[in-house]
């Protein structure tokens, strides 16, 4: 009790000076439940993750392209659809090669962890899809592409029942359709 | 289409192993884990009978009550004697056996199967407080002793009994990569299990008709959300939303004419809707940019109550569905409440809500607002009220492992139902079976 106490107490704290410094994501993963703070500002992540993507393309060496789209899970913090920064360069690699070829189907598979409420989750885990679906459709993707779906916490890739298992079962898959 | 298949494959499962089969894999087992300090003594005689039948009708009366953490059972082999009617009842014996009440009764065979009969008696008094005779089909023999037990839960405590009923839920099993999901419906105490579906997509959120004869319930064997209903006595079922999108949280209205729904438009956004079943149209019923979901009925038919987190959290809100209208907030304690369920008489709701970082189910007062959490758990979902309103059936884990629970809304009585194999979820407790 005490201690849960304090953790808010500081949690606020760090809130309160990251609320100063400008910032959005003031909380990482390893948060306990209620404690998360976020805004689900999925477009204006997308954006920034547009940017990003580009920047990276430009300098970038084929390698780290071939990385970036290995790469086909993209995590959240606990009930937030908003896109963290290290995904950014992943969803602009699977946005340009969308963009290349338009004969290509996404199937974007929302996620959540298995707390709360098992509908409030499908919503949840729909909403994450859609923020990344709107960061491929900055990227160039196109509406015929991408279709979404929504587990909510049905479809687990982690069987524990902590934050580390939690963390890896908030995420949206990026299924290619006919590839897997 | 493979719906097809899988359903037709289910009907021959079921259909191969009788209406008595219980699949090993789906069976349940109830434990009680906290009863009244002081239950009431009562010694259910055996029945008496003619020729032999295949249920021990006294054993599962006495099995009900039990269960229900508020009696506790005479044991047979303390029972001076065996009486099946008033005759040769001496109460002076069973007073001495410090036994509040005692039941005798017997079967006898009828055109169509059996016909139940028993009486109940104070024992302290010596009155006569039931005399029943229960009709019964041939492969109905429970269903009359849950009826019987039914009847003198309700005599004694002055609340009719929640025995004959049933609950259904879904089973998962397998590894995390390749899980089958089952869709079971059992009697309330675990027995005649039965699976109405099976996939290797996910089920989700049963919903019972207000007659027990269907189940709406969300099925993801098309690669996305739909919504389906089902006629449990044939199995025939109909597929009712499937649109692009999230097709989800079934409930149907108190008269069974219409479905509440939580549908997504394009954009993802989730809102509650109401579906005619007989002229399939669509009532959208909240439009707003946050998610409302799971919405469920006020008994007059005339409102609803659904999970929104138009406020930033997730909050139980109430809309009455008539135009213009606009929701009201009616929880205000806590920064989670999701998953409202109103209570028979419409003055509770159950719900899961966030307390001390645990999510657990709680009660809210719908005349004060208050609320008071019933579970203890970590991550307890899904509350559904036991017909009679005196119990909330819902969803636990226990080391890492998906069990049911229920808990008595006075907290006095907690149970844990748990499945021979695999993790239990998603319960919904049926109303009455075939009561008159």
């Amino acid at each position: 009790m005490n201690r849960t106490l304090c953790i808010i107490v500081l949690l606020s704290l760090s809130l309160a000076l990251a609320g100063c410094a400008g910032k959005k994501e003031a909380v990482k993963p390893g948060a306990s439940p209620g404690e998360t703070i976020s805004s689900s500002a999925g477009t204006t992540s997308g954006a920034a993750g547009a940017q990003a993507g580009t920047a990276q393309a430009l300098s970038g060496a084929g390698s780290a392209e071939a990385a970036a789209l290995a790469k086909t899970a993209i995590y959240f913090d606990f009930d937030s659809s908003e896109i963290r920064p290290e995904f950014v360069a992943t969803i602009a690699a699977h946005g340009r090669k969308l963009a290349g070829d338009h004969t290509l189907k996404v199937r974007l598979e929302g996620n959540t962890d298995e707390r709360g409420s098992a509908e409030y989750n499908v919503a949840l885990g729909e909403r994450r899809a859609q923020a990344v679906k709107r960061a491929l459709l900055l990227q160039g993707a196109t509406e015929a592409e991408l279709s979404t779906v929504s587990y909510g916490e049905e479809r687990p890739v982690a069987a524990g029942h902590d934050e580390q298992a939690w963390a890896q079962n908030r995420r949206v898959d990026i299924v290619y359709l006919g590839a897997r | 289409m493979t719906d097809r298949h899988r359903l037709l494959a289910v009907l021959g499962l079921l259909a191969a192993l009788g209406p008595w089969a219980s699949p090993a894999h789906a069976q349940l087992m109830v434990q009680i884990t906290r009863g009244v300090t002081t239950p009431i003594p009562i010694a259910i005689v055996p029945f008496g009978a003619e020729s032999l039948v295949p249920v021990d009708v006294a054993a599962v009366i006495d099995a009900d009550l039990a269960r229900s953490g508020r009696f506790e059972g005479l044991p047979r082999t303390g029972m001076l004697q065996h009486p099946t009617s008033a005759t040769g009842l001496d109460l002076a014996q069973w007073r001495l056996l410090k036994t509040d009440f005692v039941v005798v009764g017997r079967v006898a065979p009828a055109t169509g199967g059996y016909r139940v009969e028993f009486e109940l008696y104070n024992v302290v008094t010596g009155e006569r407080l039931l005399g029943y005779a229960v009709p019964a089909a041939a492969d109905g023999l429970r269903l009359a002793a849950h009826r019987a037990a039914d009847l003198i839960y309700e005599k004694i405590l002055g609340v009719p009994g929640a025995f004959a009923t049933r609950i259904a839920y879904v089973n998962v099993q397998g590894p995390i990569t390749a899980r089958r999901w089952r869709l079971v419906i059992a009697d309330a105490d675990g027995e005649n299990a039965q699976v109405v579906l099976e996939s290797h997509e996910p089920i989700m959120s049963p919903a019972w008709s207000p007659d027990g004869a269907r189940l709406a319930y969300v099925s993801f064997e098309g690669k996305m959300s739909a919504v389906y209903v089902q006629t449990l006595a044939t199995g025939a079922r109909e597929r009712v939303s499937a649109r692009a999108g999230i097709n989800g949280a079934p409930a149907f209205s108190p008269d069974g004419r219409r479905l509440a729904l939580a549908l997504s438009q394009a954009d993802g956004n989730v809102d509650v809707f109401v579906l005619d079943l007989a002229t399939r149209s669509m009532l959208r019923v909240t439009d707003d940019p946050a998610i409302d979901t799971e919405p469920n009925w006020a008994p007059d038919g005339l409102s609803l109550f659904f999970t929104s987190d138009r406020a930033g959290r997730p909050q139980i809100y109430r809309i009455t569905l008539a135009p213009g209208e606009r929701a009201k907030r009616v929880t205000f304690e806590g920064s989670y409440n999701a998953r409202p369920r109103v209570a028979p008489d419409g003055k509770q709701l159950a719900i899961v809500t966030l307390d001390q970082g645990a999510y657990r189910i709680a009660v809210v007062d719908l005349a004060t607002g208050r609320s008071r959490v019933l579970s203890g758990g970590h991550l307890d979902e899904g509350p559904s009220f036991a017909p009679n309103g005196q119990t909330v059936l819902y969803a636990a884990r226990e080391s890492g492992r998906g069990v049911l629970a229920t808990v008595a809304v006075d907290s006095s009585v907690t149970s844990r139902i748990s499945a021979v194999d695999g993790d239990v979820r998603e319960p919904a407790w049926s109303p009455r079976i075939g009561s008159p």
